[in-house]
């Protein structure tokens, strides 16, 4: 059982720590800011979700967990707001993103 | 009421979690500052259905996994989009509407959908949403209304 | 193996430094510092257990509250150039 437990938190955090490396790459790699905002995402998401599951598995039910717990409430509940104030000051300073197609009928 | 006395226990157990030390004094001091900011709060008028809605409590437990499940499975997708060479994106400019009634549910669908990898909501244009897609699928899924059904349900409290 | 993952999370902070010097905008090096709050915010959780002293949780925790402030700081000021200023006055 303790054995499981341990390859349960091993595999999640190298999971974490794989999609934050991803996430990264995907920040140096997308070709304007919307685009990268859509990389930052990942790390926001999974990067963080699976490495904070990690740690509270192998640390049981402590208060380490609760603490944790915390955290990942925090950054749930935060990155979407910190997101959407990037995107909206973008498109209140003009910054054009780079479209293939523009469903918006009327443009800005 | 009910919010205020809610608001207090609330915040009586982040205290709790953490301090970690069990004192009479630091428990006291906790109920006591508890009790004073939920007691403020209620005198700014934050204290009610808006700004601490616990009558979506219920209605949350059915929600959030869905949005667990939806979150992984697009990040997922955005993850195969960077590590493939050729960088399949398209992004996509579109505009979403939602049938939300109240402010609260129409937060939770903006920040679900800017949560969830690959569509972020960039401005709000009377019921509808201006949402960014990194590919012309996500845009198309997001119009077919899944999840503002789903956020529609949510506020809804069922 | 927290060694592993705060390797990995040192690697993915080295790579966002890369776009934070390069950005051609300023939103993308605030994109990039927005991530390496919250990479931050893991490597404080990770290096807690890697030192076996789980009080770095709690300064993770308080990275992970003024995080989204400092963005969202940030954006303010350049969205009206200055703390207090109209919209019209923005320069770049």
């Amino acid at each position: 059982m303790d054995t499981a437990l341990h390859i349960l938190s091993w595999v999640l955090l190298a999971g974490g720590g794989f999609f934050c490396v991803v996430g990264a790459i995907g920040i140096i790699r997308m070709p304007d800011a919307f685009t990268r905002l859509h990389a930052a995402s990942v790390i926001d998401t999974l990067g963080v979700g699976m490495i904070i599951t990690g740690l509270m598995v192998e640390s049981g039910l402590t208060l380490t967990t609760a603490r944790l717990g915390i955290i990942l409430l925090l950054v749930f509940f935060t990155s979407p707001v910190a997101g959407h104030a990037i995107a909206r000051s973008m498109r209140h300073r003009n910054v054009e993103p780079v479209l293939s197609e523009d469903r918006t009928s009327g443009g800005k | 009421m009910g919010q205020v006395i809610s608001m207090a226990i609330v915040m009586l157990i982040f205290w709790l979690t953490l301090s970690g030390n069990y004192t009479t004094f630091l428990i006291t001091a906790g109920v006591i500052s508890s009790v004073l900011i939920a007691l403020l709060a209620y005198r700014m008028n934050v204290a009610d259905r808006e700004g601490h809605p616990i009558h979506l409590g219920l209605s949350a437990l059915t929600y959030w996994p869905w949005l667990t499940w939806q979150i992984i499975f697009s990040a997922l997708n955005v993850t195969r989009i960077i590590v493939s060479p050729s960088l399949p994106i398209s992004p996509t400019l579109t505009r979403v509407k939602m049938s939300q009634k109240s402010d609260v549910g129409r937060v939770t669908f903006a920040n679900s959908i800017t949560l969830t990898p690959g569509t972020i909501s960039v401005d709000i244009e009377g019921d509808e949403i201006l949402v960014h897609a990194i590919t012309s699928d996500n845009a198309t899924d997001l119009e077919a209304g899944g999840m503002d059904k789903r956020c529609a349900q949510f506020e809804g409290g069922s | 193996m927290f060694m592993a993952a705060a390797i990995a999370l040192l690697v993915s902070l080295g790579l966002v430094l890369i776009r934070v010097l390069k950005g051609p905008t300023i939103f993308d090096r605030v994109i990039a510092g927005n991530s390496i709050g919250t990479l931050s915010v893991l490597l404080l959780a990770v290096m807690g257990y890697v030192f076996g002293r789980p009080e770095f949780i709690d300064l993770a925790i308080t990275y992970a509250l003024l995080n989204v402030i400092g963005t969202i700081a940030v954006l303010k000021f350049f969205r009206y150039g200055d703390l207090g200023a109209g919209e019209d006055e923005a320069g770049s």
